[in-house]
């Protein structure tokens, strides 16, 4: 079994833990509204004060937050901390609108740092370990978010960042690297280069430490098998924290989310309402202890489910199921709802590997059209037309049964497909809706 | 017996041909055959080249889907009936041809490139035959 960072944290009984995050909440809530006009006025709106809140079973009387409060109050209007006790800003730039910013105090970063170092001791890595950090460094939480995790860890950090796959690689010979910490899909491509050139020798990764975005656990079997190593799925997002949020231990049975900082709940993102225990909803999260800027009932748009008896490993925190999307990435095709993951899934079902893939969505003659192009790699390579024919409807077929639409499959040419070296994009939507 | 040809997958069968037979140019292949099957999404280009090894890496290195592939040539007298004869011996053994194209030669004979279904079963059928094959080896000096 796996180290355990803070056992007193991580394995507390339920009920202690419902003790903490109570205290934790009231005083959270208290905070939040004498510093942030923002929750004082939506909290003064539906007729609540602090003193309504004494314990997470009054959680459901506080309205929810989203992303919107966030764009509406830009830059800092949530900031719950005045900016002498802002160390650090990050930002994510959204598709839409304006980007949302984010601010840390020196405490914030301490309880982030602590967070990451849990997971990455969760995942069998420690102070012996040499740890490459491949997401981006920059206003995006993953690559510092990391980053600061590895050194309160005590392992030693190489700041990779993205973009250069070949020096990745060169350094993580040449130094001996044990663990990495990357998108998957960014891994994928890093085994893949290995592999191409076939060369594992001085390749001594034990832990891999993936997130950032949506993939499945074929894919992280795929890495496991492919690199000879242990992968994990961490989790985070920057409106909380960034990485670190949860992450699974060596038992893969879920992610365990650091509950003693983050209170998470289920709810049905169509009636708003709390649900059950290993229902598929979506995750909402509370801080418990952040300064800089504290969110109270945050809506992430992950789809999940969760539970809360104790794991094997020996922690007792309540585990996140592997995220079935998000709830604004569902794509309504024809009327139907449609995950890419789903297509993932299906096109993984064709071969122990994920194909480079683009899902093409048009609307024609009021008809939305659904087009998903394939790369045809070695090992869908055929010189028959006849043989690549049979490819296409056999991808056609799986993927109809997977989403219960017809689509049309159309074989390209290997890598003609955008590669991203961080969070990859496989969806392309032409539709104009007004 | 065989002979490698170079198959290449081409997304657009009319833009990608010119740069997959610029990138042979380049590097001073020849190519003695060719021949194209497309669909209206993609298509396949099947060349029988001087050097088949270099093609493909040069193909791969440009960033084309190139691969080898064993298929048959065999001179034919001109004489009626001996495309007819190859193909039946070959049917008559249950062995489908996949497809089949001509291949130019400098002297008087006639050439046929074959891909069998069953490469090894088509090579034992046509044993009997005391056919003319065009190798590996012929092929430089083509
Ligand atoms: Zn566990
Ligand atoms: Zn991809």
């Amino acid at each position: 079994m796996n180290k355990i960072w803070n056992e007193a944290k991580e394995c507390m009984s339920r009920d202690e833990m419902s003790v903490l995050q109570s205290k934790r909440l009231k005083k959270q809530v208290d905070y939040v509204y004498h510093n942030v006009e923002h929750y004082r006025k939506k909290m003064q709106s539906v007729g609540l004060e602090p003193g309504d809140i004494n314990g997470i079973e009054d959680l459901n009387k506080l309205p929810y937050t989203t992303k919107d409060d966030l764009r509406d109050t830009y830059p800092f209007g949530l900031f719950a901390a005045p900016q002498s006790e802002i160390v650090r800003i990050h930002a994510s730039s959204g598709t839409t609108g304006k980007a949302t910013v984010v601010g840390y105090t020196r405490r914030d970063i301490e309880i982030w740092s602590e967070c990451v170092s849990r997971a990455l001791t969760m995942c069998g890595l420690g102070r012996n370990d040499i740890v490459q950090v491949a997401y981006g460094y920059g206003l995006f939480t993953g690559g510092l978010g990391a980053h600061y995790g590895v050194e309160n860890l005590g392992a030693t950090v190489v700041p990779m960042s993205t973009g250069n796959t070949k020096k990745l690689i060169t350094m993580m010979k040449d130094f001996g690297a044990t663990g990495i910490m990357c998108t998957p899909s960014y891994l994928l491509h890093i085994a893949e280069t290995i592999i191409e050139n076939g060369d594992f020798e001085n390749i001594k990764l034990r832990a891999a430490v993936c997130g950032a975005e949506p993939w499945t656990e074929k894919m992280r079997l795929q890495i496991e098998e492919k690199l000879h190593l242990n992968c994990h799925d961490i989790y985070g997002l920057s409106e909380i924290m960034g990485p670190g949020v949860a992450c699974d231990c060596e038992l893969h049975q879920g992610l365990h989310i650091q509950e003693d900082h983050f209170l998470p709940e289920i709810i049905s993102p169509e009636t708003l309402e709390p649900i059950g225990e290993n229902e598929l909803g979506e995750l909402v999260f509370t801080t418990l202890t952040k300064e800089g800027i504290p969110l109270i009932r945050y809506r992430t748009k992950d789809l999940t489910s969760i539970t809360r008896c104790p794991c094997g490993c020996g922690r007792t925190t309540a585990r996140i199921a592997r995220f079935k999307g998000r709830s604004d990435d569902m794509l309504i095709l024809r009327g139907v709802n449609v995950f890419p993951s789903q297509i993932e899934a299906a096109l993984l079902e064709l071969s122990e590997t994920l194909p480079h893939y683009m899902i093409i969505i048009d609307r024609v003659n009021n008809l939305d059209t659904i087009e998903v192009q394939v790369e045809v790699e070695e090992r869908f390579f055929s010189d028959e037309i006849k043989e690549l024919e049979k490819l296409t409807k056999r991808i056609e077929g799986v993927i109809k049964q997977a989403i219960g639409l017809a689509v049309k499959v159309k074989l390209v040419e290997p890598k003609t497909l955008d590669r991203s070296e961080g969070k990859s994009v496989h969806v392309i939507d032409h539709r104009v809706f007004d | 017996m065989f002979l490698k040809q170079v198959s290449v997958f081409l997304e657009n069968a009319d833009g990608r041909l010119g740069s997959a037979l610029n990138v042979l140019k380049n590097e001073n292949i020849n190519i003695i055959s060719l021949s194209l099957a497309d669909t209206t999404e993609f298509g396949m280009l099947r060349m029988i080249v001087s050097d088949p090894e270099k093609a493909k890496t040069a193909l791969k290195s440009a960033g084309l889907s190139a691969h080898l592939t064993d298929v048959f040539a065999i001179k034919l007298p001109h004489v009626v009936g001996s495309l007819q004869s190859v193909v039946e011996t070959i049917s008559k053994a249950g062995i489908n041809i996949e497809y089949m194209y001509a291949l130019s030669t400098k002297d008087e004979n006639a050439c046929i490139v074959i891909k069998p279904a069953d490469k090894e079963a088509c090579a034992k059928a046509l044993e009997g035959m005391k056919l003319d094959f065009v190798t590996d080896e012929m092929i430089k000096n083509f």
